[in-house]
């Protein structure tokens, strides 16, 4: 016979709770009008694996794969959240230097912006 | 469709193997040692396991995924939940190990929660999966699920006399592509189980597999390493997994590792194809593709059944 002995109860935690922000980084469409600098997620892949921008200018990521994937830098400068197929991620690199960044579901998934 | 696996120690030997399956995972903790038994079969009233499971493991429930390898995850995580609500007798307490949802949104985890209130089990613990969280720590996952750790996604608490162990391995990412532990995290552990007595049955769960299964897709941890030395002085550890939607299995000492079906899709083979995505195979395959496991374990003597089920 089990005994139920249990400190704590999750379900509270199913309670459904109102949820504030909405706010996904992903499907931001700003800066349409630079689609030169473009990379996209395929087949598990960055691509391309590296892309040089200058300062100030803007990358765009999108998602090709059925799969989610995320832009998510490993410093912590930007993270693009779940990306579902098609949808995309834009993000403003002000500073020079080099920024990795890699896909959190797939974290085997490294790419880096170099900005100039 | 359901199959058991009763692991004592003289079977331990012969199951160095790999074992492949669909639904879901009831365990069941018999003398010590945890059991998978197969929902079908513990619902079908057939089930010659004694005992009651101890507890049932849902795992890679994926709700919000709506592509062509199944357009409806909520229908299937409902029928799972039908399938163990129909048991002749219920563990009490459901093991989620992760993905939760697909893409951490709101709605998601509302559906999710909707949908598990249905269990008629009520007593359920998480830990999240890289899909849960990708919209960082201190989020929507930790917002719901996070006040059991303080919000550090890891705890771990007593049962029926066993010791259960949530750990998060999708944090805190290596260059090498694994899931990881990080150091504060084992600290934890190590003082953890430091007092316990080696008598005490252990399960452990994290999302991510706690041993290397394939690395070039990541399915592995890259520091388990030093969380299973920690664990091999006990006498019976149940290590439960999810993340690639499909049963592996390793027995190594004392200690079974076990991954367990998804509800919502199967994915393919280690190294099948570009990636792990989602695998599409024809409909009337689907069913026998997902599941859940339950785990029954015993004392004396010690043994761990754990038996996987599958939706059809």
């Amino acid at each position: 016979m089990l005994t139920k002995n249990f400190g704590r109860k999750f379900i509270d935690a199913f309670a459904v709770t109102a949820m504030l922000a909405v706010a996904s980084a992903a499907g931001t469409g700003a800066a349409q009008g630079q689609q030169a600098n473009a990379v996209v997620m395929k087949n598990f892949d960055f691509a391309p694996m590296s892309i040089t921008v200058k300062a100030g200018a803007s990358v765009t990521w999108k998602n090709l794969d059925g799969e989610p994937h995320t832009v998510t830098s490993v410093d912590g400068l930007f993270r693009s959240g779940a990306l579902d197929q098609n949808d995309t991620y834009t993000f403003k690199f002000d500073k020079p230097g080099t920024y990795k960044y890699l896909c959190s579901i797939h974290p085997r998934m490294m790419a880096s912006v170099i900005v100039q | 469709m359901s199959s058991d696996s009763e692991i004592t120690p003289s079977r331990r030997g012969a199951l160095k193997c790999l074992a492949f399956g669909g639904a879901g995972t009831l365990f069941a903790l018999t003398g010590g040692i945890l059991a998978p038994i197969d929902l079908a079969l513990a619902a079908s009233k057939k089930s010659a396991l004694a005992g009651t499971p101890l507890f049932l493991q849902i795992s890679d429930t994926h709700i919000g995924f709506n592509k062509d390898a199944n357009p409806d995850v909520a229908g299937t995580l409902k029928q799972t939940i039908d399938f163990v609500n129909a048991m002749p007798t219920k563990p009490a307490l459901t093991i989620h190990t992760g993905d939760i949802t697909h893409l951490s949104k709101p709605d998601e985890f509302d559906t999710a929660s909707q949908l598990l209130a249905g269990l008629d089990i009520t007593e359920l613990h998480t830990v999240p999966g890289e899909h849960d969280v990708t919209d960082g720590i201190g989020t929507e996952y930790f917002n719901r699920f996070g006040q059991a750790s303080a919000n550090k996604g890891y705890y771990s608490f007593d049962h029926n006399g066993v010791h259960f162990i949530a750990l998060v391995n999708v944090m805190n990412f290596k260059p090498n592509g694994l899931g990881a532990f990080g150091d504060d995290q084992l600290a934890w552990l190590e003082q953890d189980l430091k007092n316990r007595s080696a008598s005490t049955p252990i399960v452990v769960f994290a999302h991510m597999p706690m041993w290397t299964i394939y690395e070039p897709w990541g399915w592995g941890t890259g520091d388990a390493d030093q969380a299973t030395s920690y664990l091999r002085r006990f006498g019976s550890v149940t290590v439960l997994n999810g993340h690639i939607h499909q049963i592996v299995q390793k027995v190594e000492g004392n200690i079974t590792f076990h991954t367990a079906r998804s509800t919502a899709y199967p994915q393919p083979t280690a190294g099948d194809g570009p990636g792990p995505g989602p695998l599409k195979v024809p409909s009337d395959q689907l069913a026998r593709m997902l599941g859940i496991t339950s785990i029954k374990i015993s004392a004396h003597p010690s043994s761990a059944v754990l038996t996987d089920t599958t939706l059809g």
